[in-house]
C-alpha cells in the first residue's frame, strides 16, 4: 500500500500552513530522516522530515499552496514493486488517524502556531476612541503586539524588551519579530530560563526610571516570578510614600493554548486582579493589543499584559494612525443590545461572540462588553448596561471560585441590585486543573452552549 | 507550548582568579586622622540611633518588625567611603544603617520607624521599607533574597545606560542560600553586570547559625560556578572593608562584572526585637564585642596615634547623642499620616 505523507501540526495551536517549498522531487527516493519539504507557519519555517521510507510517487499538494490544513495529503510513498499510476486522485480530506504524519525536523520551537480565522464578528459597535473615517488594516494579533513595541521602543530610548527567546530566536511565539533587527541586543535581551531573577532583574531597572517589557513564555511560568510582581513591582510605590515606583510591563500569552494540560493551561487574570499597585489589561482584539500595549508601556505603574496564544493569529481591523493609544481601564461596548448584558474579555470574547450570534436567531439581543482591562475595573460601564437590560452573564476561561465574573457579580450585586431581574450567571472554566485528553480538556474549557443557556436563563426563556 | 529546551551545554570559560588578596587580618585600607574620625563618628552614629530604635520599641513607639545593625557598623560605613555619586545601594530588612550612612535624614528614618506623616516613606513603609531616590537607596526589602535580584537591576541600569555606576546589593548569610540569588549570580556574570554583592555573614539567619543552614560556609566562593571572583572580608574593622571596597569598585567600574564581598560580621542583638537569641552563648556575643568591637578598634587607633583625646571623643559622642536625641523627640512628636493617605501612592 502506498503510504499518504500529511500535512504535520507543528504546534499545539496550529490548523494549517503554507507549503513552502518541495526538497524532494516526484521519483525521489527517501529514507526515513531525510528533508522532504519545507513548512511555513506564520511564525516559522520549518523542516519536514520523512519517517517511512520509499520513493515519492506524486505530489499532491504544490510547493507554495497557502492554507494547508493540518492532516492533509500532500505527497505519496511508493514501497517496493508499486508504481505512481496506482496512487489515485489526490484525497482532499485528511486521513482519519495521522499515524503516518510526518515528524518535524528538529525539535520544534515553543510553539508555532499557524493563523486561525478570525471569529464570526458580531455588529461591531464604533469605536469612541477612534476617530471616524481612520482607514483600517487587516493585522493580527501578534503583529499588533509587535508594532506596539516597536512603536514605543522608536519613541523613548528608555524601553527595552526583555525575556526568554525574545530576541535571537526572535521569540517564542513571534511576537517579538525584527525587533533584535531593528533595536540591537542591547534593547532587546535574551535572557536565561530564569523567570524569578529576570524578573527582579526587570524591577530593579525600572525602579532607576528605565521601563521594562519582560516577556514571559507564558504566564504560567511568571508563577516563579509572582514574588517579585506582586511585592517588589506593585507595592514599592506605596512603600516608599510615592517616591518610587516601577514602570514595567509583564507580558505574555496566559490561559489555555491547546493540549498543553494543567502546567501549562491557566488564566491569571482574577489572581493579579487582586492586587492593589497593579494594572491588569487583557485584550481580545489586535486593536485593543496594539492600542494598550502602547499605553501600557507609558503607563508608570507596574501592568500586567495578559495575551492568548490561540488569539495570536486571528487578524482585526486596527487602525491606521500615527500613534494609536487606547485608554487603560476603559471597557468597549462591543455591541449593543437591549435585552441581556453579557461581559466578557480576552478569549473569552469569542465564546461570547459566537452565542450571541445564536441568541440572534433566537430573537434575544445582547449588548456585547468587551471588559479590556481587569484592574482598574470599568464597573460603570457594566452598570449602565445592567441597568438598561436587567441581566448579565460573564464570560471567562478561568476558574469558577473568586473570578473575575464573581467580582462582577458581587459587585454588580452591591452598586445596582434594583435594576437586576434576574439573578447574575457565571460562565467560566470548569473547577479541576486542565486535563490533556482532547475530550477532558473540551469539556474543562468554557463552550458557547453553557454561554447560550446562561443568557436564555437570565431571560427566563 | 513544547517543554523548555535544556540549557545550552556549551561551557563557559571561568574566568581566571585575580591574584587572591587577603581582606581577612592581611589587606586593610591605610587610614588618615580624617578616614578614621569619619568612620568613627559614622558608626557611632548608627550605634546610637540603633539603640535609640531599641529603646522606643520597648516603650510602644516602634511597631512591628526592628531589626537592628549594632556590631555590623563597619561593614555599611566601610563600604560607603568607597563609593561615588551616583553608586546604588540597596539591602533587605536590617536597613537602618545603610539608609544612616548613605545620608539620609536620622528624623525621616526614625519617623518613619514610629510610623509617622514626616517618615521617609510618609510612615507607610516602617521599618523595613524606606527609599531615596536622591541618595540612591533603593530599599529596604523584606523578602529575604528579593533585593539580590533587584540591586542586580540596578546595575543592567547602570550598563543601560552606559554610566560607570556601580551597585551595592547587600544579603545576609540567610539570603544566600536563596534561590534567586544564584539566578541573578549567573545574569550579572553572563552580562557583566556592575554589581557588587555584599553578603553579610553575621553567622545567624535568625536563630539558625551557618553551618546549621549552608553546605557551603565559605560565602565568597558561592559565586565560583559564574566565574564571580569573591573575598572574606574582616567586616569588624573598617580598614579591611574599605580595601575590600575599593577592590570591589574598581573591578566592577573597569567593565569586568560582579564581584562577592563576604563580610565577616557579628550582630549583638536579636535577630529583631522579638528574638531572645537563645541560640548563642551570652560568651560569644560577649568576646565579640570586647575583642572585635568595629566601634572600639577605631576609638582605641584614635586614642594610640594622639589623633583625638578623650575629650574629643566625648565630644563626637555628645554630638551624635544630640542628632538622635532630635530624631527621637521629632519622630515622637510628628502626627501620624492623614486618614487620607490610606488610598495615595498605589498608582500613578
Amino acid at each position: 500500500m502506498p503510504i499518504e505523507i500529511l500535512m504535520p501540526a507543528l504546534s499545539p495551536t496550529m490548523e494549517e500552513g503554507t507549503l513552502s517549498k518541495w526538497v524532494k522531487n516526484e521519483g525521489d527516493t527517501v529514507k526515513s530522516g531525510d528533508v522532504i519539504a519545507e513548512i511555513e507557519t506564520d511564525k516559522a519555517t520549518m523542516e519536514v522530515e520523512a519517517v517511512d521510507e520509499g520513493v515519492i510517487g506524486k505530489i499532491l499538494v504544490a510547493a507554495g499552496t497557502e492554507g494547508v490544513k493540518v492532516n492533509t495529503a500532500i505527497a505519496v510513498l511508493l514501497q517496493d514493486g508499486e508504481s505512481a499510476d496506482a496512487v489515485a486522485a489526490p484525497k482532499a480530506a485528511a486521513a482519519e488517524k495521522p499515524a503516518e504524519a510526518p515528524a518535524p525536523a528538529a525539535a520544534a520551537p515553543a510553539a508555532a502556531a499557524a493563523p486561525v480565522p478570525a471569529q464570526p464578528k458580531g455588529e461591531v459597535a464604533a469605536d469612541p476612541d477612534i476617530p471616524a473615517g481612520t482607514e483600517m488594516v487587516m493585522t493580527t494579533v501578534r503583529e499588533a503586539l509587535r508594532d506596539a513595541m516597536a512603536e514605543e521602543m522608536r519613541r523613548d530610548a528608555d524601553v527595552f524588551v526583555m525575556g526568554e527567546e525574545v530576541a535571537e530566536y526572535q521569540g517564542a511565539y513571534k511576537i517579538t519579530q525584527g525587533l533584535l533587527q531593528e533595536f540591537g541586543d542591547r534593547r532587546v535581551v535574551d535572557t536565561p530560563i530564569t523567570e524569578h531573577g529576570f524578573a527582579g532583574l526587570g524591577v530593579g531597572a525600572a525602579m532607576t526610571g528605565l521601563k521594562p517589557i519582560v516577556e514571559f513564555m507564558t504566564f504560567n511560568f511568571a508563577m516563579q516570578a509572582i514574588d517579585h510582581i506582586i511585592n517588589s513591582a506593585a507595592k514599592t510605590l506605596y512603600m516608599s510614600g510615592g517616591q518610587m515606583g516601577a514602570p514595567i510591563v509583564f507580558r505574555g500569552p496566559n490561559g489555555a493554548a491547546a493540549r498543553v494540560a494543567a502546567q501549562h493551561s491557566q488564566c491569571y487574570a482574577a489572581w493579579y486582579s487582586h492586587v492593589p499597585g497593579l494594572k491588569v489589561v487583557m485584550p481580545y482584539t489586535a486593536a485593543d493589543a496594539k492600542g494598550l500595549l502602547k499605553a501600557a508601556i507609558r503607563d508608570p505603574n507596574p501592568v500586567i499584559f495578559l495575551e492568548n496564544e490561540i488569539l495570536y493569529g486571528q487578524s482585526f481591523e486596527v487602525p491606521k494612525m500615527d500613534d494609536f493609544v487606547l485608554p487603560i481601564g476603559k471597557a468597549r461596548i462591543h455591541k449593543k443590545g437591549n435585552d441581556v448584558t453579557v461581559v466578557s474579555f480576552g478569549i473569552g470574547m469569542t465564546y461570547a461572540l459566537k452565542a450571541l450570534a445564536e441568541l440572534e436567531k433566537d430573537g434575544i439581543d445582547v449588548e456585547l462588553i468587551d471588559l479590556r482591562t481587569i484592574r482598574p475595573m470599568d464597573l460603570p460601564t457594566i452598570i449602565e448596561s445592567v441597568k438598561k437590560t436587567g441581566r448579565l452573564v460573564v464570560v471567562e476561561e478561568g476558574f469558577p471560585q473568586s473570578s473575575v465574573g464573581t467580582e462582577i457579580a458581587t459587585r454588580v450585586m452591591q452598586q445596582a441590585f434594583d435594576y437586576l431581574d434576574a439573578p447574575i450567571l457565571t460562565v467560566a472554566g470548569k473547577d479541576v486543573p486542565m486535563p490533556y485528553a482532547a475530550n477532558l480538556e473540551k469539556l474543562a474549557l468554557p463552550n458557547v452552549g453553557e454561554v447560550v443557556q446562561a443568557v436564555k436563563t437570565v431571560c427566563y426563556k | 507550548m513544547a517543554p523548555r529546551k535544556t540549557a545550552s551545554t556549551s561551557s563557559r570559560k571561568i574566568a581566571a582568579k585575580p591574584a587572591k588578596k587577603d581582606f581577612n587580618g592581611g589587606t586593610i585600607a591605610d587610614f588618615s586622622k580624617e578616614d578614621d574620625l569619619k568612620a568613627y563618628r559614622e558608626m557611632l552614629f548608627i550605634r546610637r540611633f540603633e539603640e535609640k530604635a531599641g529603646q522606643l520599641y520597648g516603650m510602644g513607639f516602634i511597631g512591628g518588625f526592628c531589626h537592628l545593625y549594632i556590631g555590623q557598623e563597619a561593614v555599611v560605613v566601610g563600604m560607603q567611603l568607597a563609593l561615588k555619586e551616583g553608586d546604588q545601594v540597596i539591602t533587605g530588612y536590617r536597613d537602618h544603617g545603610h539608609m544612616l550612612a548613605c545620608g539620609m535624614s536620622a528624623r525621616g528614618v526614625m519617623a518613619e520607624l514610629t510610623g509617622r506623616r514626616s517618615g521617609l516613606s510618609k510612615g507607610k513603609g516602617g521599618s523595613m521599607h524606606m527609599f531615596s531616590k536622591e541618595k540612591h537607596f533603593y530599599g529596604g526589602h523584606g523578602i529575604v533574597g528579593g533585593q539580590v535580584s533587584l540591586g542586580t537591576g540596578l546595575a543592567f541600569s547602570n550598563r543601560y545606560r552606559g554610566n560607570d555606576n556601580v551597585s551595592l546589593t547587600y544579603f545576609g548569610d540567610g539570603a544566600a542560600n536563596q534561590g534567586q540569588v544564584y539566578e541573578s549570580f549567573n545574569m550579572a556574570a553572563l552580562w557583566k553586570l556592575p554589581v557588587i554583592y555584599i553578603i553579610e555573614n553575621n553567622r545567624y539567619a535568625m536563630g539558625t547559625s551557618v553551618s546549621r543552614a549552608s553546605a557551603q560556609t565559605n560565602f565568597s566562593e558561592r559565586g565560583t560556578s559564574f566565574g564571580i571572583p569573591g573575598y572574606q572580608v574582616d567586616g569588624m574593622d573598617v580598614r579591611a572593608v574599605k580595601a575590600a571596597a575599593d577592590e570591589a569598585v574598581e573591578h566592577c567600574r573597569s567593565g569586568k562584572g560582579p564581584i562577592i564581598l563576604e563580610m565577616l560580621t557579628y550582630r549583638y542583638r536579636g535577630h529583631s526585637m522579638s528574638d531572645p537569641a537563645k541560640y548563642r552563648s551570652k560568651d560569644e556575643v560577649q568576646k565579640m564585642r570586647s575583642e572585635h568591637d568595629p566601634i572600639e578598634q577605631v576609638r582605641a587607633r584614635l586614642l594610640e596615634k594622639g589623633w583625638a583625646s578623650e575629650d574629643d571623643l566625648k565630644q563626637i559622642d555628645k554630638d551624635i547623642r544630640d542628632i538622635v536625641a532630635d530624631s527621637a523627640d521629632f519622630a515622637q512628636a510628628d502626627p501620624e499620616p492623614d486618614a487620607s493617605e490610606l488610598y495615595t501612592d498605589i498608582l500613578l
